[in-house]
């Protein structure tokens, strides 16, 4: 288990850097799916199956699609890669390498954690998570799921052209 | 040990049987086409042309293989391979039998049932994509460019409504497992009686064959390939076997896809009467298996008959029916699913 763990992690962090170091775009997001492919993975290891098929669906299966999509449909590859400034290339990397500090630090104190706290096999069912989901945190889904409609009817309002407002 | 031997062989067999399947829908595709336009079809190879299928996989071997300098070499020869993989993959969740019992061992032929089922052959169809994406990308073809974008947002719009109808099949069966599905239609007069799926979703059943044809880029939704505008679509740059990997692609998705339909509207391997026929546990299963068999090749001659029968959308058209009708169609069925489940289990009040 720990084996299948530190292959999925290499991969995993290989993958990730191959999608910054990578020349042309459509490399970049075929490298990022093959990210999410081994994080997916990781959600098999600690047994919540729905996370991890719930992942493949909606990151590697839609939001993928449509990165690869839009992509394609600028053509976008080496040539006409627009190429930032120094000045911003270091902003871009400080601000990043300041995110990886607190993301660290937010996970140091978890060190505490029992090692097996995923004994329970049944842990990431659907129906375990449907319950939680809509007992405990009724609230925050629906909240969360109002969010996501009103960023999608804003999306949809952005997208309209100048022309469908004239009519309307 | 045992254990994975019969999983092992199980996988060979399934493998096997896809492949076989795939290979005689393209023998049948062309007979059903010269049937339904009043010609003889294939006759040459063997008896009533039953080789054909093995002149034309020798013809594809043996054909020059072009890649074009000016394109992606690895991920022109990746595209094939993964539409092939994806295509095969849904086989494994599909319950293709009940449970065989040999001495004190049950064997069930499922290979694997997962509890996140249906979600799982999902997953499957919404990453097949991938291989007509990355082919037409890396082609470097306007054509085949053209192709693989249509393929792409054709797939997207209609893995909403198709991901919509299943949400109303799970609502009735309450499991995401399909061997379970499968099992809960299981048919028969004296003892248990439960009708197949799709008298209880008859409308969830129409988006969901509508979306598979969508799917699985079959007329009248072959857009990604029309040959009219497009040549041939996301594959005009391909030669040789893998060509024919994603030709042969379509057809195990078609087989894939009748297999599925099967098993979640139309009682998988279960039959009438089967529970009343006074026969054995195993001879059941192994004619419930056969039965599964004969309700997939009724699908994929469905899928033949319409390809011959109805011309292809133009695009715009495609995009409505998706957007605008399929989707409105499936909330309002999971709307009224829903309404009908709650006041069937009489625990509605205020």
């Amino acid at each position: 288990m720990l084996n299948v763990f530190y292959f999925l992690s290499f991969l995993a962090v290989l993958s990730a850097i191959m999608v910054v170091v990578s020349k042309s775009p459509v490399h970049s997001v075929l490298y990022l799916i093959i990210t999410f492919f081994t994080i997916a993975g990781h959600y098999v290891l600690l047994n919540a199956e729905f996370l991890f098929i719930v992942h493949i669906i909606v990151y590697a299966g839609a939001i993928m699609v449509l990165f690869l999509y839009v992509i394609m449909m600028l053509n976008l590859n080496t040539e006409t890669e627009a190429h930032k400034s120094t000045m911003l290339k270091f902003a871009a990397t400080i601000c990043a390498g300041l995110l990886l500090v607190v993301l660290v630090g937010s996970l140091k104190g978890t060190e505490a954690l029992p090692v097996n706290a995923v004994a329970d096999e049944d842990l990431g069912s659907v129906q375990r998570l449907g319950k939680v989901m809509f007992d405990k945190f009724l609230l925050p889904f629906e909240i969360s799921s109002v969010l996501l409609l009103a960023a999608m009817v804003g999306a949809v309002m952005l997208g309209k052209s100048e022309k469908a407002n004239d009519i309307l | 040990m045992d254990f994975i031997l019969y999983k092992l062989i199980l996988v060979g067999v399934v493998f096997g049987v896809t492949l076989f399947v795939a290979a005689y829908s393209t023998y049948a595709e062309r007979k059903v086409a010269a049937f339904l336009q009043d010609r003889i079809g294939p006759d040459r190879a063997g008896p009533f042309g039953i080789l054909q299928p093995l002149a034309d996989g020798l013809k594809f071997i043996y054909k020059e293989e072009i890649i074009p300098v000016v394109s992606n070499r690895f991920l022109f020869v990746l595209g094939p391979c993964i539409a092939m993989m994806t295509a095969m993959m849904a086989g494994v969740l599909i319950p293709w039998g009940n449970t065989l019992i040999y001495g004190d061992n049950v064997y069930s032929l499922q290979i694997a049932d997962l509890n996140v089922g249906i979600l799982y052959v999902f997953g499957v169809v919404s990453i097949g994509v991938y291989g007509i994406m990355i082919g037409g990308w890396a082609s470097n073809n306007k054509f085949s460019l053209l192709g693989a974008i249509r393929a792409s947002a054709q797939m997207i719009s209609y893995e909403i409504a198709m991901g919509l109808s299943i949400i109303a099949l799970v609502l009735v069966t309450g499991t995401l497992s399909l061997g379970e599905i499968s099992a809960q239609q299981a048919g028969g007069v004296g003892g248990e009686w439960h009708f197949w799926n799709v008298v209880y979703q008859p409308l969830g059943f129409l988006i969901f064959i509508i979306c598979a044809f969508a799917e699985c880029n079959r007329t009248p939704f072959d857009l990604p390939e029309c040959e009219t505008e497009l040549i041939g679509g996301y594959h005009t740059e391909y030669s040789s076997m893998k060509l024919g990997f994603y030709l042969f692609a379509e057809y195990i998705n078609m087989f894939v896809s009748s297999a599925v339909i099967s098993t979640l509207y139309f009682g998988g391997y279960n039959f009438p009467f089967m529970n009343d026929l006074g026969l054995d546990h195993n001879t059941i299963s192994i004619i419930g298996t056969l039965v599964l068999i004969t309700k997939v090749c009724f699908f994929i001659f469905f899928f033949m008959w319409i390809r011959w029968t109805i011309p292809r959308f133009r695009y715009d058209q495609l995009m409505n029916l998706g957007w605008k009708v399929l989707i409105p169609l499936s909330i309002f069925n999971i709307f009224v699913t829903g309404l009908v489940m709650l006041l069937k289990h009489g625990n509605f009040h205020w």
